[in-house]
């Protein structure tokens, strides 16, 4: 079985994100960047399978600048085998990188395709859905438990009222929820290693993907601030600002 | 092109989730903004699963809807992504309809981006505010920035935070339609679910949310905020670090990559006060916070607040309520 799991460079999840002046984006020059943390969970899922044995190969694939190899390096570094780059500056949509990432599956027989459930930095949650429905593959949204089986996968999905599971074909296109594992740190090893591992870089259109704006951001703004209220010493002080002046309890 | 919008109705097979009432008043506010604020188009509900006689009938009292179309099948018994998605993008292939909205759920963000790959069109993920018909204004970055996007295409399909809308009334009287069953491209066998059973509401509609984090030091140590929840009638929640830490299941977990609430009380008991965890209640009508680091960011968002060790504030609060 070969895997696929695709990686995003986001702004690192411990950096304070600041919105620019102009209003145009979040300021992304000379900040801290690194791998979604839905996606490091989703590389360390693939190279568990692989080191239980069902799988052969850990591919890593990413879209984006120059420096988006960087981020498929720190992949490497926990243990995967190679890496797919498809290079380019423009603004990606989801849909984009999910016809992308088609391809690349198509390409590589990739019988499964696991990735994050969501980038911290647009929160859009919607890749991993639309790589399913573009190659017509069961999906295994915000998953937190698989097991691979004669009929595919055993999965177990986190919904808002507890979890389900399901039994999905393969090959499948799965998306990690946070307790499905957790990744390991990179040892110094393995990132000597890592940088002898080969990336391949291709452009959209090796992949056949035309980069067409579905979208366009028109604004991108401070969120409202919430001011700080007032101190409370004790419970009945507190009981009564909640009955008598927030009015939120009778 | 139709200017009629299409809201997909979410349940569990018994009862119709309140989620589904928030977007259609959504909805409401695009169909009030189509036209140059004409509002000509109508709403209609799309109802996906097995024997729906009384969730239509529940649906049906949704003010401002016109027609429920309702696809009930045996084996959409426990409906997948998939199923959804393929009714929703049948329903949308004919320009029937200028948008289609769910709520931002694991359920509405499982279908919705589904059905536009489907359509071969961009969804647009948990819109908070409807500028224009066709621009929406929606957090990013943990709710850090909002991102005004404008869709350039039709359909334009919607997941919307449910908590930014008020629910729609129910005093509406629409049609109940049968409509086809459309095949999905693929199917997934539904083997059990493993739901929480709790009396209490559930968290994102809940009128009062109680939630722990890191401070509660063990899972044990719930049961305190499980009786204070109980006596001011409200729900359970904690943070990402009680979550991670093993204190309580996932489902509990408020914030940027759990559920967002938007309760009148929020009580945050030995929750640090994390941007990620903020993301999941900063709308809430009124913050308390209690824990006993002078300089939690927590204290800088919360309406009232109290430093103090929570294993005395919390029984003590318990005590002024018993009163």
């Amino acid at each position: 079985m070969k895997i696929l799991v695709p990686v995003k460079r986001v702004i690192d999840a411990n950096i304070r994100v600041r919105v620019k002046s102009d209003n145009s984006g979040v300021e992304t020059a000379n900040v801290k960047m690194a791998m979604n943390p839905f996606c490091e969970i989703a590389v360390e899922e693939a190279l568990r399978i692989k080191e239980a044995g069902d799988a052969e190969e850990v591919i890593l694939f990413s879209a984006g600048g120059e420096k988006t190899p960087e981020t498929i390096r720190t992949g490497l570094a926990m243990g995967a085998d190679r890496g797919v780059h498809v290079q380019t500056d423009e603004r990606l949509e989801p849909l984009t990188i999910a016809k992308m990432i088609a391809a690349v599956a198509e390409k590589e027989g990739a019988d499964l395709v696991i990735l994050g459930k969501q980038s911290i930095d647009g929160d859009n949650n919607q890749t991993g859905q639309m790589l399913a429905a573009i190659m017509k593959r069961p999906l295994g949204s915000y998953i937190s438990e698989i097991k691979k089986n004669a009929e595919g996968f055993a999965i177990t999905r986190e919904i808002d009222a507890g979890l389900e599971k399901l039994q999905i074909g393969s090959p499948a296109v799965v998306t990690t929820d946070l307790r499905l594992n957790e990744p390991r740190y990179a040892s110094l090893p393995n990132i000597m290693k890592a940088k002898k591992k080969p990336i391949e870089t291709l452009s959209p259109a090796d992949v056949g993907v035309e980069i067409k704006a579905r979208t366009e951001v028109l604004k991108v703004a401070e969120p409202p601030a919430r001011e700080a209220g007032v101190r409370v010493s004790g419970a009945g002080e507190l009981v009564d600002k909640l009955k008598n002046e927030a009015k939120v309890i009778s | 092109m139709s200017a009629n919008i299409l809201v997909i109705a979410e349940h569990d097979g018994a009862e119709l989730y309140p989620g589904t009432l928030n977007t259609v008043a959504a909805a409401g506010e695009i169909a009030a903004r189509h036209d140059g604020g004409g509002g000509a188009g109508e709403i209609h509900i799309l109802l996906v699963g097995e024997n729906l006689g009384e969730i239509a009938k529940s649906c049906a009292k949704a003010a401002g809807v016109t027609k429920i179309l309702v696809v009930d099948d045996a084996k959409f018994a426990h409906p997948g992504a998939e199923d959804v998605a393929a009714q929703i993008s049948a329903a949308l292939g004919g320009g029937a309809y200028s948008h289609a909205l769910a709520p931002a759920s694991t359920f509405g963000k499982a279908v919705i981006p589904y059905a536009a790959a489907l359509l071969d069109r961009q969804a647009i993920s948990d819109i908070s505010e409807v500028s224009e018909a066709d621009t929406f204004v929606r957090p990013i970055y943990a709710g850090n920035a909002m991102e005004t996007v404008k869709s350039l295409e039709s359909p334009v399909l919607l997941t919307v935070r449910t908590t930014a809308f008020e629910p729609a009334a129910q005093d509406g009287n629409a049609a109940v339609e049968n409509a086809a069953a459309a095949e999905p491209p693929v199917r997934v066998k539904f083997i059990e679910h493993a739901l929480s059973s709790s009396e209490r509401p559930e968290l994102t509609s809940a009128r009062v949310v109680v939630s722990g984090g890191r401070g509660m030091q063990n899972g044990e140590n719930f049961a305190m905020l499980e009786k204070l929840a109980d006596k001011l009638g409200g729900a359970v929640g904690a943070s990402r670090a009680a979550v991670d830490a093993g204190f309580v299941p996932n489902e509990y977990q408020v914030g940027q990559t759990g559920k967002v609430v938007a309760p009148d009380l929020y009580l945050a008991v030995g929750i640090s006060g994390a941007i990620q965890h903020l993301a999941g209640m900063k709308d809430s009508k009124c913050i308390v916070a209690i824990n006993n680091d002078e300089e939690a960011p927590i204290f800088q968002v919360a309406d009232y607040s109290w430093c103090e060790d929570l294993f005395t504030a919390v029984p003590a609060l318990q005590g002024e309520l018993e009163k």
